[in-house]
C-alpha cells in the first residue's frame, strides 16, 4: 500500500475528470429551436385568446421575464401591438422560505397595471414541481382577480408535486428526478441560446 | 450581494460595507410592495414580533409595526408605561418572559445604551435595537442612507452634515459609523456644548461654522433639540439656538442646488428647522418615513425570513 501510494495531486486530477466524463451533458433544444418554439407560443396565445385585447403578460425572474419579453416582440411582429408586460418575484411567496438555509435575494416586483379582468399570461422557462407556479399564482392574486391566468413554459420536464399544468409548452422533456434542467439565455447568461439536461450534481 | 449572517440588529458598528448594501438592496425590492392594493406578503406568516418600548414613540413603533405586518408576522405592542415593568420587575425578567411565549423576534427602545445588546446576550429570539440611549439606532440610519441613495444616487463621496445636538444623539451615532462605512465624508455642527469632542474618533469632522457646513454639504440633516434630555442648560436660550443654528430659507441661499434636507423626526418647527425649509422642495423628511416602512421590512426579512 505504502509504496504504491501515488502522488496525491496527480490522482485528484484524474478522479476528478473521470467524474466529470461521468456526468453526461446534452443538448436539447439550440437558439433556433427555442425561437420556433417562442413564435409557436405566441400565435398559440393569440388564437386562445382571439387577439390581444385585454391580454398581459407576466414573466417569472429571471428567465420568465426574458421569455416574456421575447413573446411580447412576437406578439407585436403578428398584431401589430406589443401588450403590457409585468416581471414577478416570487421570493417572498415561497413555501419552504423558513427551510431553507441561505437567504434568498428578494428582488423587485414591476407590475405597473391593474390586473383585474386581464386575461394573464404567467411566462416561465421550466416547469418542474409546480410550487413555482403555485407561488406566482398566490403573488397574482395580491394585485388584482384577473378574468383567467394561463401557464406558458418553454419547457415541460414532469415531476409534478402539485396539481398544477401548462397552457403553452415550447417542449415536453421527460427527466428522471437526479437530472438538472437549464435554460440558458443570451440575456442572462451571456452565453448562446439552449437547453441542456446534465445529471444532477452530487450535493 | 453577501450572504446575511446576522442573527440580531444591534448597531451599525461593526456592520460592513457588503451587509449595509445587503440591506439597502433589498430594501429597494420591498419599497414596492407598500404601494399595492394589497400591501402583504407572505414571508414571515405565523412569525411573532414583539415591540418592546421603553421610551415613547410614534414614528420608530408604527414603522415596525406595518413592517412586520405587511410580510404577514403577528405583532404584540407592549409600553413600558402600562406593563408590569411599573410593578418592579426588570427588563431582563420581562424579556424572558415574553421569550417564553415564544415569540422570534423582540424589538426593542430603552433610555439606557446597551438594553438590546444584553438582551441578546440572554435571549434566543432575534433582538432589534429600536434606540437605546444616546448610543444607536441602526433602522433609522439604515432609512436615512437609502433615502440619500435614492435621491442622490449615491453615498460615497457625498458631503453629509449632521446638525445640532450631537451628544444625546444616537441618530447621529449609528449615521457616523454607517455612513463613513460607506465612503460619506460627515461633519458635525452645533453649539460647543452640544457636540462632543470624542466624536471625531468616529470618524466625523467637527465643524462650529453652520453657513461653511451649508454651503459645502449634500445632505442637511438637523436633529431634534431633545428638551427631554437638556437636564443642564446646554443652551442659553431656544431662540437663540433657532437663529444661530437653525435651518431656514435664509441660510439655505448658500447651499447647493441639490441639496437634500433630513430630519429623523418629531421636528420642532421653527427651531432646528423653519417650517418653510420643512415643507419645501429640498426636504425629503416624508420620504424618510416612506422608505422606513421598507427598510425594516428588509431588516425583519434578513433577520427572521429562513430557518436559523
Amino acid at each position: 500500500m505504502g509504496a504504491n501510494k501515488p502522488t496525491s495531486t496527480y490522482e485528484v486530477e484524474v478522479g476528478a475528470k473521470q467524474r466529470r466524463l461521468k456526468m453526461k451533458t446534452v443538448k436539447i433544444m439550440d437558439k433556433d429551436n427555442i425561437q420556433r418554439a417562442i413564435t409557436r407560443i405566441a400565435h398559440e396565445i393569440l388564437e386562445k385568446n382571439r387577439g390581444v385585447k385585454n391580454l398581459c403578460l407576466i414573466g417569472i425572474r429571471t428567465r420568465g421575464a426574458v421569455l416574456a419579453e421575447r413573446v411580447n416582440e412576437c406578439i407585436q411582429k403578428i398584431e401589430g401591438n406589443a401588450v403590457p408586460i409585468g416581471i414577478l418575484d416570487i421570493t417572498l411567496y415561497r413555501d419552504d422560505l423558513t427551510m431553507i438555509d441561505v437567504q434568498p435575494v428578494v428582488r423587485e416586483t414591476l407590475i405597473k397595471f391593474d390586473l383585474t379582468d386581464k386575461e394573464v399570461i404567467l411566462v416561465d422557462d421550466v416547469l418542474f414541481t409546480g410550487r413555482t407556479i403555485r407561488s406566482a399564482l398566490d403573488a397574482l392574486i395580491d394585485f388584482g382577480r384577473p378574468a383567467s391566468i394561463q401557464l406558458a413554459v418553454l419547457v415541460d420536464r414532469g415531476h409534478r408535486e402539485l396539481p398544477i399544468r401548462a397552457d403553452y409548452v415550447g417542449k415536453n422533456i421527460p427527466t428522471s428526478a437526479n437530472q438538472n434542467v437549464q435554460v440558458i439565455l443570451k440575456e442572462t447568461d451571456g452565453k448562446e441560446d439552449q437547453v441542456i439536461v446534465e445529471e444532477r450534481k452530487r450535493k | 450581494m453577501s450572504e446575511w449572517t446576522k442573527h440580531d440588529l444591534l448597531d451599525l458598528q461593526g456592520m460592513s460595507k457588503e451587509e449595509i448594501e445587503t440591506v439597502l438592496e433589498t430594501a429597494k425590492s420591498f419599497k414596492e410592495i407598500s404601494t399595492r392594493d394589497v400591501k402583504k406578503v407572505p414571508a414571515l406568516r405565523g412569525k411573532t414580533i414583539v415591540m418592546l418600548f421603553f421610551e415613547n414613540s410614534t414614528r420608530t413603533r408604527s414603522s415596525f409595526e406595518l413592517a412586520a405586518k405587511r410580510l404577514s408576522a403577528d405583532t404584540v405592542n407592549i409600553a413600558a408605561g402600562n406593563s408590569s415593568l411599573s410593578k418592579g420587575e426588570s427588563v431582563l425578567d420581562t424579556a424572558r418572559n415574553i421569550e417564553a411565549m415564544n415569540v422570534d423576534a423582540i424589538v426593542v427602545r430603552h433610555p439606557s445604551s446597551g438594553v438590546p445588546y444584553i438582551l441578546s446576550q440572554h435571549l434566543k429570539a432575534s433582538i432589534i435595537n429600536a434606540g437605546d440611549g444616546c448610543r444607536s439606532h441602526p433602522t433609522q440610519a439604515l432609512l436615512d442612507m437609502f433615502t440619500i441613495q435614492e435621491k442622490l444616487g449615491r453615498i460615497a463621496g457625498l458631503k453629509v452634515a449632521i446638525l445640532g445636538d450631537i451628544r444625546h444623539s444616537r441618530v447621529a451615532r449609528s449615521n457616523i459609523w454607517g455612513l463613513t462605512t460607506m465612503g460619506a465624508e460627515v461633519t458635525v455642527c452645533g453649539p460647543a456644548t452640544l457636540v462632543p469632542p470624542e466624536i471625531e474618533a468616529m470618524g466625523a469632522r467637527i465643524n462650529y461654522d453652520i453657513d461653511e457646513v451649508i454651503k459645502e454639504s449634500d445632505v442637511l440633516m438637523p436633529l431634534r433639540i431633545q428638551m427631554e434630555r437638556q437636564e443642564q442648560k446646554f443652551l442659553p436660550s431656544l431662540r437663540e439656538y433657532a437663529k444661530e443654528f437653525g435651518i431656514d430659507a435664509q441660510k439655505l441661499k448658500n447651499a447647493k442646488k441639490d441639496v437634500i434636507i433630513m430630519h429623523p423626526g418629531p421636528t420642532n418647527r421653527g427651531l432646528e428647522v423653519s417650517a418653510e425649509v420643512a415643507d419645501g422642495k429640498y426636504s425629503v423628511i416624508l420620504d424618510q418615513v416612506t422608505n422606513g416602512v421598507a427598510v425594516r421590512m428588509a431588516v425583519l426579512y434578513l433577520l427572521l425570513g429562513i430557518k436559523r
